[in-house]
């Protein structure tokens, strides 16, 4: 039991510091694609290649003045920032980050925890994070902020409903709510489930983009009309955490994406690769978090290219669009499965 | 007229399927950055590389003295006039026996401040000046901290006796030429003119 509790412990401190270090050098992966997409070099001062650039960045940011305006509630201007991180920490504990690893004659699972509502509890997780923004906004008694809050709220909420509709069919064509089972699903015969859900992936990619708030989803804080949206009266470490949780959910939006769709930890054509046991493990490890790097670069990728959306395009693609496509999805999933007798 | 002919005629028309659906239009674009990615960048890293400038760069003024060393500047006030920026103050003084080979003229700028931050970099001071005393130079106005910092007086401005400033990039095949004319007042340092003075008296 003692053993137990230590290797949770450790895996859950491990995936906490991935989580930090992989969020900080996304800040620095960022300024880096954009400047190469924009012919420009980017930071190249603080270090090497300026890797070192992430500290240098967060020691500005903790030295920076901390403002907390009189008008604002304080309690919750100081729960906002610290909700959003809290949140974006959360979603890490079910995605499963690698296989078993043997040590002696025991079996570690690299996965926190497998829940069989896994999926769900991802979505909760993530869904719970618009209250560290609406909060953020309603305490800074600022009509920017609040506004950048309200923007906020109605486009999770509204991409939220597309996105548990394009899991629906994934989870109707996998029998299963565990991350842990949908993985091994898709290792062990049987393809990754892009190809039986090319259209679902389609519209959870488009959702998580605007749940993690990027671009072309970046209303909320949308510098040009809205000052800084709902982090305006932010500064310092607080504004830090702000931006800090954006860069967490993306790097677990493109973890689940890896999951859900592109095998997880599975490499590809797994049964022909002659590693076994532990090297198997990290191998697949390693792979994982390529997919995972990979899809943090399609973030940055798709942000440098295409222009914010405005507000009333953002809502009909929502509502008119992506609604009706997931369920003409699920519909479609159901007949096909149907009609070739999975059910 | 037609300048080019690469005119398009902009129609208002229905969008077709594939652009209402956006994503082929997405892709083409994001093809479009994924090129640049891997083009090389156009950043000159500043302080190590420098940019390559004209030798007619309008930079950094220059006060300079004439091949003796003297001042050329006699305070005339012509560039301060022709400043539209009005970045340049002056105080004139009279020259005293024996500072002939400080200054150049009877009369010098005592005081001769150029604003930085007002400056813009014009050329017209140089441009008005009859004494070639003021010039643009192809150096680079450093940056400071304080806004008095950018009010350059003769310490900055005036150039080091030994270290001269060559401007002869800057000039005309026709000017170098006119220089070399000794008979010339315009050309006549003060040693010049005492020599002149002395074989005038013989005659």
């Amino acid at each position: 039991m003692l053993t137990f509790i230590i290797y949770k412990s450790i895996l859950v401190l491990i995936v906490f510091l991935i989580s930090l270090g992989v969020a900080a050098y996304a800040t620095y992966g960022e300024r880096k694609v954009a400047a190469f997409m924009q012919d420009r070099i980017g930071p190249d001062r603080a270090g090497p290649f300026g890797i070192f650039q992430p500290l240098a960045d967060g020691l500005k940011m903790f030295m920076k003045e901390e403002i907390i305006p009189t008008v604002s509630n304080k309690f919750l201007f100081i729960l906002g920032p610290s909700l959003a991180m809290l949140t974006a920490l959360m979603a890490g504990v079910v995605v499963p980050w690698g296989g078993k690893l043997a040590i002696g004659d025991h079996f570690y699972p690299l996965q926190i925890t497998d829940i069989n509502i896994g999926i769900l509890y991802v979505f909760g997780v993530v869904s719970f994070g618009v209250y560290g923004i609406m909060i953020g906004g309603w305490a800074s008694n600022n009509k920017y902020s609040l506004l950048g809050a309200l923007r906020a709220s109605s486009q999770m909420i509204s991409y939220e409903i597309a996105m548990g509709l394009a899991i629906v069919a994934l989870v109707m064509k996998t029998g299963t709510l565990s991350l842990g089972e949908m993985v091994a699903q898709q290792g062990t015969g049987g393809w990754w489930n892009i190809v039986y859900q090319p259209l679902g992936f389609l519209i959870f990619l488009i959702c998580a983009f605007a749940e993690t708030n990027r671009a072309p989803f970046d209303l909320p804080e949308c510098e040009t009309e809205l000052v800084g949206g709902y982090h305006t009266e932010y500064s310092s470490m607080k504004l830090g955490f702000y931006l800090f949780a954006e860069y967490i959910n993306i790097f677990i939006s493109s973890a689940v994406i890896s999951t859900l769709y592109f095998g997880g930890f599975n490499l590809p054509f797994q049964s022909h690769i002659p590693l076994d046991g532990n090297w198997l493990v990290i191998a697949q490890t390693a792979f994982f978090f390529g997919k995972v790097i990979f899809f943090i670069f399609f973030f940055m990728w798709v942000r440098w290219t295409i222009p914010r959306f405005r507000y009333d395009q953002l809502m009909n693609l929502g509502w008119k669009i992506l609604i009706p496509l997931a369920i003409f999805n699920i519909l479609a999933t159901g007949v096909l499965m149907y009609a070739l007798g999975k059910v | 007229m037609q300048l080019t002919n690469r005119k398009k005629v902009v129609v208002k028309k229905e969008m077709s399927l594939a652009e209402k659906l956006y994503l082929p239009a997405i892709t083409n674009g994001m093809v479009i950055t994924m090129k640049h990615f891997f083009k090389k960048g156009a950043t000159v890293r500043y302080p190590e590389v420098k940019r390559e400038i004209s030798e007619t760069y309008r930079g950094q003024h220059v006060l300079k003295r004439d091949e003796q060393g003297a001042e050329r500047c006699t305070a005339c006030g012509l560039c301060a006039v022709a400043c539209p920026a009005e970045a340049i103050t002056m105080e004139a003084a009279e020259r005293k026996k024996g500072e002939e080979t400080l200054y150049r003229e009877e009369k010098y700028a005592a005081v001769y401040e150029i604003n930085m931050l007002r400056c813009i970099f014009c050329g017209l001071c140089e441009e008005a000046c009859p004494k070639e005393a003021i010039f643009l130079t192809d150096r680079i106005v450093p940056t400071d901290l304080k806004r008095d910092e950018f009010v350059y007086g003769k310490d900055k401005l005036v150039e080091d006796i030994n270290h001269r400033i060559d401007l002869s990039g800057r000039q005309t095949k026709e000017v170098l030429e006119f220089k070399k004319d000794k008979t010339k007042a315009h050309n006549q340092t003060w040693a010049d003119k005492q020599k002149l003075l002395k074989e005038n008296k013989h005659h």
